[in-house]
């Protein structure tokens, strides 16, 4: 095997020049230039440049520690929820800035769902855990277009037969995988642009993990999605392009295909063939 | 003051049968502790336990038992004519007479020669009672000693049998409380027993008109001697009422600030305070209450909207009494709250809710039966306080609704029963007995729920 090892002060250029590597037909959704996060004194992320394609599955993969959950947190200004966190730098969706001050963070999160790595649904009915959204938002006017809008979600989430008929039972007496489409299903109702998704699998079995990524590969249709994964196989599977993070940096980033089969940084290929993390 | 002494003298001597059996040990094995079974101080914990129980035993049955042999030696030594035909009670006061002559009381029939004697004869009965009991006591030391440091060997596992005194000491321990506990409703069950075969259950638990006063001749006005216990529970509920009225919203919002807004800085000062609240002493709440919050109504009710507000309006006993239980409420529901998990509101947030969105819609319906519980508490704390409502409600008994009238508790009425001279065989005196069984019955209804519903809060989310 070649070693194409880069030095590391060329490792961000590489990252930019794959970066930049964008087909023609391609729709930057998300924009991140020199993103900086501080959890106090500690430097969590450290200049990161990256785009998110329109309808594309972007994976964010890494060792544990390496920051791609907080980028990810970073996209639905999820860290303000934290004291000691701190944000430098410039994330634009739609090439408007969300951390300008002018922004509103609720209707923000409204445009960049999340799913979380716990399945975390709320102790109501399955009903109601779907008709959430909806309802703070004003987004459906009465009863029958609610009923519409929670069949429609449950519908795209494939969880609609396994529950039709006990909508009225609490969200939290599903199974693990189920849980985990109800909260899919939860973010699809607020009909967001982006959504997030945080280890989405890491708490579910091969056969529910399977029915997770058809339904992101289904959805991508619609939304932009990026995920966070452990699973190398599951990026392979589910994401159009992949980037690695790795001790809070960009290392790589690129076509999915040609980060797994052909990856220019020496730290991703030993990552990605297993021989660290 | 001798068993004390006693007591301190059996300690020092356990400490000392500590150190011996350290020792011997450490002689067994042959100065090599590594080829003890267990490390040399449980060796000397054994030898301790050995002394110090058994002794500890015989000194205890010695206390119980010393007194009626002395008391029956001294009896039957008196002259046969004196003690022949005595009742039991006469028996009792004469037994009184000897007992406070040998303690030199001023009140003890000095002068009769028979009582001297004996008086005298119990005293010296006692001392050689002591010298016996400090024989026996420190015998058995001894022999537990002697017994201990036969037994010691490098094999012997002390490290076990310490452990399986430790575990019988504790239950030991937890059965006193229990035991005392079930004393308590024993006596209550007894007591109240006796008032109902003397007044109808019925009347009791239905009768509108409170006036425990019985006639002693039957000319005398006022004292019809009824027991219909509805006025006061209705006052009792009235009161608590008012108290939750006040205690529920302001604890409930300072609950959710402390849990939800207030940044580490606010709360690690603002937490104590509110708590201090709960450490003032519910009877300087009860001054207040009755020097200052009372006559504050009566004439803010006087002066603004013409309103008749009694003096001792349950209003102001049940404000105060609110703002007791804040502390109470405020706490008990920031903890259920700070237990709802971080991640239902990270899902609400992310769904694109604001802060009061989350915590209205998610956190507060998540965390309501624990909040639910929490009040249980607060209401059964209400029910059973006594000082404020003794110093700030009323003393009669008064069947209304009307916040601005007096109105009295039973709480009030079992101290107004019970204070000052009493016969324990008029229905006016038990009739305090069966007030506490009733309150009684419904706290304790109202734990039992309130734990109920608290537990099955936390088992829904582990």
């Amino acid at each position: 095997m070649i070693n194409r090892a880069l030095n590391p002060p060329d490792v961000n250029l590489a990252a930019k020049l794959s970066d930049s590597k964008q087909l023609a037909n391609r729709f930057t959704k998300i924009k991140s230039r020199d993103v900086n996060v501080y959890y106090g004194n500690k430097h969590a992320l450290k200049h990161v440049n990256l785009s998110v394609y329109k309808n594309e599955v972007t994976a964010l993969i890494g060792p544990s520690g390496c920051g791609k959950s907080t980028f990810l947190r970073c996209l639905n200004r999820m860290n303000d929820v934290i004291d000691i966190c701190k944000v430098t730098g410039k994330i634009t969706l739609d090439d408007y800035n969300i951390y300008d001050s002018s922004l509103d963070v609720v209707q923000l999160r409204a445009r960049v769902g999340m799913v979380f790595q716990k399945p975390n649904p709320f102790p109501k009915s399955i009903y109601d855990n779907i008709a959430y959204g909806p309802r703070i938002h004003g987004i459906a006017y009465g009863k029958s277009e609610l009923d519409e809008i929670v069949q429609n979600c449950l519908d795209r989430a494939g969880l609609w037969k396994e529950v039709s008929d006990r909508l009225e039972q609490p969200g939290t007496h599903l199974s693990g995988g189920q849980q985990q489409r109800l909260c899919i299903a939860r973010a699809i109702a607020v009909n967001p642009e982006v959504i997030l998704m945080d280890e989405p699998c890491s708490a579910l079995d091969p056969i529910a993990t399977a029915r997770i990524e058809e339904l992101i590969k289904e959805l991508r249709e619609n939304f932009t999605i990026i995920i966070v994964t452990h699973s190398m196989q599951q990026a392979a599977r589910v994401s159009q392009r992949t980037a690695f993070f790795h001790l809070g940096e960009l290392l790589e980033v690129g076509d999915t295909q040609a980060i797994f089969t052909n990856p220019i940084n020496s730290c991703t290929q030993g990552y990605i063939t297993g021989r660290f993390g | 003051m001798h068993t004390f002494i006693v007591v301190i003298g059996l300690i020092g001597f356990a400490t000392l049968g500590y150190t011996i059996g350290r020792a011997r040990a450490i002689i067994t094995a042959g100065g090599v502790v590594k080829d003890l079974n267990s490390i040399p101080s449980y060796y000397g914990y054994y030898t301790a336990i050995w002394i110090g129980i058994p002794s500890l035993v015989m000194l205890i049955v010695w206390l119980i038992v010393e007194p009626h042999v002395i008391d029956g030696v001294v009896m039957s030594n008196l002259p046969i004519n004196i003690t022949q035909n005595l009742s039991t009670s006469e028996y009792g006061l004469l037994l009184n007479d000897i007992h406070n002559a040998a303690n030199g009381s001023l009140f003890s029939k000095m002068n009769d020669r028979v009582i001297a004697t004996a008086a005298k004869q119990l005293n010296s009965l006692r001392q050689t009672s002591f010298m016996l009991m400090l024989i026996a006591v420190f015998c058995v030391g001894i022999s537990g000693l002697r017994f201990a440091r036969n037994r010691i060997s490098p094999d012997m596992r002390a490290r076990n049998i310490v452990e399986k005194v430790i575990n019988f000491i504790l239950i030991i321990s937890s059965l006193i409380a229990i035991l005392t506990t079930m004393g308590i409703v024993v006596s209550l069950i007894f007591e109240s027993v006796i008032f109902f075969s003397k007044i109808p259950l019925h009347e009791f638990l239905f009768g509108l008109n409170w006036s425990p006063q019985i006639a002693i001749h039957t000319e005398q006005v006022g004292s019809s001697g009824a027991f219909g216990a509805v006025p006061l529970f209705a006052g009792t509920l009235l009161i608590t009422f008012i108290a939750m009225l006040v205690a529920v919203p302001i604890g409930l919002m300072s609950a959710i600030y402390m849990a939800e807004y207030a940044k580490a800085r606010f709360r690690a000062f603002a937490k104590p305070m509110l708590e201090v609240l709960a450490g003032i002493p519910t009877v300087v709440y009860g001054f207040f209450a009755a020097t200052t919050v009372a006559p504050a109504f009566r004439i803010a009710g006087q002066k603004s909207i013409g309103l008749d507000v009694s003096s001792e309006s349950a209003l102001a006993a049940g404000v105060v009494m609110g703002i007791m239980i804040i502390p109470f409420v405020s706490s008990l529901s920031d903890d259920v709250i700070k237990a709802v998990p971080q991640s239902l509101r990270d899902g609400s947030y992310g769904l694109g809710a604001t802060k009061s969105e989350t915590i209205r819609l998610v956190v507060m319906p998540a965390a309501l039966p624990g909040i639910v519980g929490a009040l249980l508490l607060a209401v059964s704390r209400a029910i059973g306080e006594t000082m404020i409502v003794v110093m700030a409600a009323g003393l009669t008994s008064n069947l209304t609704v009307n916040p601005f009238e007096a109105v009295t508790t039973v709480t009030v009425q079992i101290v107004t029963l019970l204070v000052g001279d009493q016969e324990f065989d008029s229905p006016k005196t038990l009739s305090a007995f069966a007030l506490g069984m009733v309150l009684f019955l419904i706290t304790l209804a109202l734990n039992v729920l309130a734990l109920r519903v608290v537990r099955k809060y936390r088992e829904h989310y582990e």
